[in-house]
């Protein structure tokens, strides 16, 4: 059986009723157990080496793993901060020993890892980081405020940079456990009431050595491989995209709407285009305007297409609410047209 | 793409940079052809399909002629006249509706109710917001067979190609412009006014190049479609952007920018507007 037809089949018979949010506690319990399940099946993580969970499967097939996930509307992958992008960080940066440590606990949703980037002063301007870290016998005293850190609600663990020293090159790259001493997490309500992300208080945390990733000093050259991975279709593949926009097309040929008719189309073709540059990738900054585009676009117009009911709850609004954020994380897209212009077209600061 | 298609590009590239296409372009829109029909003779592409070449070696070609705006019914020739009853060339134009630059055609092909004909011009030329694009009336004569979508999905395809190859060389004349061009003291480049619509040009002109190529492999009528719609969108932000970068020395004559300006707005309805495009994605995915 080949590879897409196994995820098919298996996805057929596994795939849940829609679970509750996972900004709730009980739907982050149902979202990990959900990943427990894709770990059992070795399916969540396929790409990666087969000791640590993975398959050793190149990126089509995983390309071809979150086409049919998207396909079958499975859930969404609570794991996603970690599998997604403290991985691939790990991959390029970590030790062998940090990789064989984290990466099990990872794929089978042992640990759920949440982002510990912005601060209250330091949001699009990032190297303007103030928490700091200082070293002491076996590790690093952690101190001060992170905010925006979604999934830190409910989840383990956290990354994040530190400031080790001043300037860009004083910033190191950290693990830290949500629940270590020290560590206090106040969680911050979206407009559904829900907290899906959270303010996260440091106060002489302790973390070893072991869990620096990179070098101390090196943490934004390490963070900037994670912001490419949050940027690209690492965190947003093109099945997402592509299966949404298959729902739009269904959901418009219900009346065939001619006012609408334009933009259906237009979501469709940037779904596509999406698709089909995962294996020729424009840079990051590019991709990460484009579908957070694309997605409030694709979103916007199937409320169009709903009318007067728009405004009640459901996946499309859902959908929309989740898509209005896209252009704001991962670095606003107001930053990202300042990298395309300045270091992709070469103009001038 | 491969690396044969990069040399390909290369070539390409730079036989036409050193083939002073701008100076073709006046002559042949004054109606002196004569230095274009060279350049045609000299780049030897007219049979890249006979000679084993692929669709996506087309795109490949069809991206360098639009970077450098060569004028004549390449797009007839190369592209569409391949997929239809032969004729012998080396010029032949293909006419859906008016047929382009017919007039140094050595063949015209007309095709109607999924017929081809060869015809005749049966009218004075209409002039193009393209200069260049000299497109006349023309009427069937002996009919030669019956014709296949592929031949027009093959234009649209070409057509696109040409589109992303010109609105990516106007979005890099705009750059270097911005780059070189002071106001206020500073390079216009380096506002974030300037900055953020030249960005947002080249986001939609880099997401639409893949879909391009996608289409060129798969030959579905929806990536076809997809690929012009989104080429002809991108290549319009880029024009528009890059005359509004240049300020009003991009729209006077004097300035190359204008060949760009407008060989794209012609191109953007030439082989099905946008919006057929867009129609027919839609038609595609709800059969």
């Amino acid at each position: 059986m080949d590879f897409r037809t196994e995820v098919k089949e298996w996805l057929a018979t596994h795939v849940p009723a829609p679970l509750p949010s996972m900004d709730t506690e009980e739907g982050f319990a149902a979202h990990r157990a959900w990943e427990k399940e894709l770990a059992k099946a070795r399916l969540s993580v396929v790409s990666w080496p087969k000791e640590y969970g993975g398959r050793d499967l190149p990126l089509t097939d995983w390309l071809t793993f979150e086409e049919e996930y998207h396909r079958a509307g499975a859930p969404a992958r609570v794991s996603q901060n970690g599998i997604f992008l403290l991985a691939p960080t790990l991959f390029t940066h970590g030790t062998p020993a940090q990789r064989a440590r984290l990466l099990p606990r990872m794929a089978d949703g042992t640990d759920i890892w949440a982002q510990a980037w912005s601060e209250p002063e330091a949001g699009s301007d990032l190297a303007n980081i103030r928490a700091t870290a200082v070293p002491v016998p076996g590790g690093w005293r952690l101190n001060g405020q992170k905010t925006w850190s979604s999934r830190a609600a409910f989840a383990d663990r956290g990354f994040g940079l530190f400031r080790t020293d001043p300037g860009r090159h004083g910033l190191t790259y950290f693990l830290f456990g949500l629940r270590a001493d020290g560590v206090t997490v106040r969680p911050i309500a979206q407009w559904d009431g829900e907290p899906a992300f959270a303010e996260i208080f440091l106060d002489d945390v302790f973390v070893p050595e072991e869990d620096v990733v990179g070098e101390p000093g090196g943490g934004w050259q390490v963070a900037m491989s994670t912001a490419s991975s949050e940027r690209g279709v690492s965190l947003r593949s093109p099945g997402r995209f592509l299966a949404a926009a298959h729902r739009l097309v269904h959901l418009w040929a219900e009346t065939r709407d001619p006012k609408l008719a334009d933009r259906v189309a237009d979501a469709w073709i940037a779904a596509r285009a999406y698709q089909a540059c995962a294996e020729d990738e424009p840079p990051p900054s590019v991709l990460k305007v484009f579908w957070s585009e694309l997605d409030l676009a694709l979103h916007e117009t199937a409320l169009d297409l709903l009318g007067t009911s728009a405004e009640l709850t459901g996946p499309w609004l859902d959908g929309y609410v989740f898509a209005l954020a896209g252009p704001i994380y991962a670095g606003t897209n107001e930053i990202q047209r300042n990298v395309i212009a300045q270091r992709v077209l070469g103009l001038p600061r | 793409m491969t690396p044969e298609q990069r040399l390909l590009a290369t070539t390409l590239d730079k036989a036409l940079t050193d083939a002073d296409v701008p100076s073709i372009i006046r002559a042949w829109r004054t109606g002196n052809q004569e230095p274009g029909l060279a350049l045609w003779q000299n780049l030897a592409i007219t049979t890249v399909l006979d000679d084993g070449g692929s669709w996506s070696d087309l795109v490949v070609v069809f991206e360098q002629l639009g970077r450098h705006a060569v004028p004549g019914p390449w797009v007839e020739t190369i592209a569409v006249a391949p997929q239809l009853p032969r004729v012998p060339g080396p010029i032949i134009t293909v006419a859906y509706d008016l047929a382009l630059d017919a007039d140094v055609a050595n063949q015209i092909l007309i095709v109607k109710n999924e017929e081809v004909a060869i015809g005749h011009i049966s009218g004075p030329p209409k002039q193009s917001i393209d200069r260049t694009r000299h497109l006349f009336s023309v009427t069937a004569d002996e009919t030669l067979g019956a014709a296949t979508p592929t031949a027009w999905n093959a234009g649209a395809l070409a057509c696109a190609a040409q589109l992303w190859g010109l609105g990516s060389r106007a979005l890099d004349m705009a750059v270097e412009h911005a780059k070189l061009r002071t106001q206020f003291g500073r390079p216009i480049g380096s506002f974030q006014a300037v900055q953020h619509r030249l960005a947002d040009a080249h986001i939609a002109l880099a997401m639409a190049r893949p879909l391009l190529h996608a289409a060129a492999r798969s030959q579905t009528p929806q990536d076809i479609s997809a690929a012009k719609a989104m080429c002809g969108n991108a290549a319009d932000q880029a024009a528009r952007t890059a005359l509004q970068t240049h300020g009003a020395i991009g729209y006077t004559d004097e300035h190359d920018l204008g060949h760009y300006v407008t060989k794209i707005r012609a191109l953007v309805h030439a082989w099905g507007t946008t919006s057929t495009h867009r129609a027919r994605v839609l038609a595609a995915l709800c059969d």
